[in-house]
């Protein structure tokens, strides 16, 4: 069982030429900052290092930073410009009982971040959803597709802080 | 001359008894022979996280409950606790006695609709009712508690939204003996059923490595064989108090990580939810439950992920929280939805009718799957 530290300075050593930071001003978890190009092989790293051993990931969350610049649309909804997109995985190993948080962040306007989905099989799902949700494209992912939503909803990505609701979908009309 | 034949695309729902819910099977089928399975879901899909950023912290907690609506007293809980680490307060003994008490009573409650549904679904009607009636009197023990029957609202944000009952007590031991000998009962009549064993023994089989890989938890993962429970690997509340078990598959009746085994742990984990509840019912310290309710719930900038184990399984929330009144983001780590994804897994090979016995074995809740 290792501290957020030992795990932190494991990472470093290993991958000192990526960058990589420890954000440990958050009051009740450690956020380990990733490339989010480097994230397939810092995952394998973790999952297969015998010190480490992150076997499963669990939970993998999409999140609107809206550090952007704020603008106002003509009809006065929230429009957000720049700033970025995070990916957050929650690792734990069965084995050594620890746990370590990651984060990605990527550009909001071309979001992209690899896929982790041939180091833990899980991520499929809630890569998808993060897809579907805030429109990260996760590469090297072999079935992207939306899941929540309908397959053909056009109107963007609903949980994206300046997300509009279409005023019909298919000729119905959604605020009802 | 060899015969052509082609592979045949079958819709199993989205309206289908036994998909409890709405969910939509694309099965791939060779005459009787799965090929490949694509489960399509969404179709409940109402955005409880975004209607959350749109609430303050205490008004979260009704949606929560419409989450797993089998199990609203756990997502209560987590939800609760990560707004509470957040928070960083401490609660009264009384409340954590109660709400364990709760969690239990409603592991039973899930587990019994588990049970039920999986023998109900291939055939087993019998059962069935007999675990309905007993279902029913925890109900009515939540009932008699906060008035509701399903969606409770019961845990608040540093207390409970009531008090227990004078007569909860009373009424939760008098439970406590009518329910041991139901679960003789259900073993005499759909646990060692013969018919039911040929039903779900040596059908889908999960290996352990492909269960964490595919992060599996609760029943599912337990059944593969691995004695993790987040109750015990990562305490939270007042479990490490309490003496239980972590009942796993041993392959009884057939491979370890089957169908019946995954059954089985269901039964044997009412058991000890009935041992938990046995050891807190008698110790319940006096005290007031709203006391450490915050007058104004604001917490500091942070993020936090806490997780219970919930019936299904490891049931977490992630929540970004920016200082304000209501959270930044909030992400449930829904067990059924994670459970649902190693369904293709399992049903390559085995039959149509193996699909039915294999979804009511993951036994997931459409409403926490679509959110």
């Amino acid at each position: 069982m290792k501290n957020p530290e030992e795990i932190f300075k494991l990472l470093k050593k290993e991958f000192s030429e990526i960058i990589l930071d420890l954000d440990k001003e958050t009051p009740t978890e450690s956020i380990i900052l990733v490339d989010p190009m480097q994230i397939t092989k810092i995952g394998k790293f973790l999952r297969e290092n015998e010190e480490l051993k992150f076997d499963s990931l669990m939970v993998l969350s999409g999140v609107d930073d809206a550090n952007g610049t704020k603008t106002k649309d003509e009809d006065g909804s929230d429009m957000i410009s720049g700033g970025t997109l995070s990916v957050y995985y929650h690792l734990h190993s069965t084995v050594l009982k620890h746990k370590i948080t990651l984060k990605v962040s990527t550009q909001r306007e071309n979001p992209q971040v690899e896929s982790v989905y041939n180091v833990w099989r899980t991520s499929d799902w809630h890569e998808r959803e993060a897809f579907d949700l805030f429109g990260i494209i996760f590469l090297n992912h072999p079935d992207l597709r939306r899941i929540l939503m309908p397959y053909d909803w056009e109107a963007g990505y609903p949980l994206r802080k300046d997300y509009k609701n279409p005023e019909f979908y298919k000729g119905m009309k959604v605020p009802y | 001359m060899a015969l052509k034949t082609e592979t045949m695309v079958l819709n199993m729902g989205p309206q289908h008894p036994s998909t409890h819910g709405v969910l939509r099977l694309e099965l791939e089928i060779e005459g009787e022979l799965i090929l490949s399975v694509k489960p399509h879901i969404g179709y409940l899909h109402r955005c409880f996280e975004k209607h959350a950023e749109a609430m303050t912290y205490p008004q979260v907690i009704p949606y929560t409950d419409r989450l797993d609506y089998l199990a609203a007293m756990g997502n209560n809980f987590g939800y609760v606790i990560a707004v509470e680490k957040l928070l960083g307060i401490q609660i009264p003994e009384r409340v954590e006695y109660i709400r364990v008490i709760m969690a239990e009573l409603q592991r039973i409650a899930s587990h019994l609709v588990a049970i039920a549904t999986n023998g109900a679904d291939i055939g087993a009607l019998t059962p069935f009712l007999y675990l309905f009636r007993d279902r029913e009197y925890i109900l009515t023990l939540f009932e008699m508690t906060c008035g509701a029957r399903m969606l409770y609202n019961y845990m608040w944000i540093g207390g409970l939204s009531h008090d227990i009952h004078p007569d909860f007590v009373r009424k939760t031991k008098e439970f406590i003996n009518h329910f041991r000998p139901t679960v003789t009962e259900l073993n005499n009549l759909l646990t060692f059923n013969k018919i039911f064993i040929e039903r779900t023994a040596n059908v889908g089989i999960l290996p352990l490595d492909t269960a964490i890989n595919f992060g599996a938890s609760g029943p599912v993962l337990r059944g593969s064989g691995l004695p993790f429970d987040v109750r015990r690997e990562d305490p939270y509340s007042i479990y490490n108090r309490f003496d239980f078990e972590i009942p796993t598959g041993k392959g009884l009746v057939g491979t370890v990580g089957d169908c019946w085994d995954r059954y089985y742990v269901r039964v044997l984990e009412m058991e000890q939810s009935v041992r938990i509840i046995e050891q807190a019912i008698d110790n319940i310290p006096e005290g007031d439950v709203q006391s450490a309710i915050p007058k104004r719930i604001k917490p500091p900038k942070g993020t936090v992920y806490a997780r219970v184990e919930n019936p299904r399984g490891e049931l977490g929330y992630f929540i970004i929280s920016d200082g304000n009144i209501n959270p930044f983001r909030v992400k449930v780590r829904a067990p059924s939805f994670v459970n649902l994804e190693v369904m293709g897994e399992l049903c390559k090979g085995h039959l149509v009718a193996d699909v039915i016995a294999i979804l009511g074995s993951l036994d997931i809740v459409l409403g926490e799957i679509d959110r």
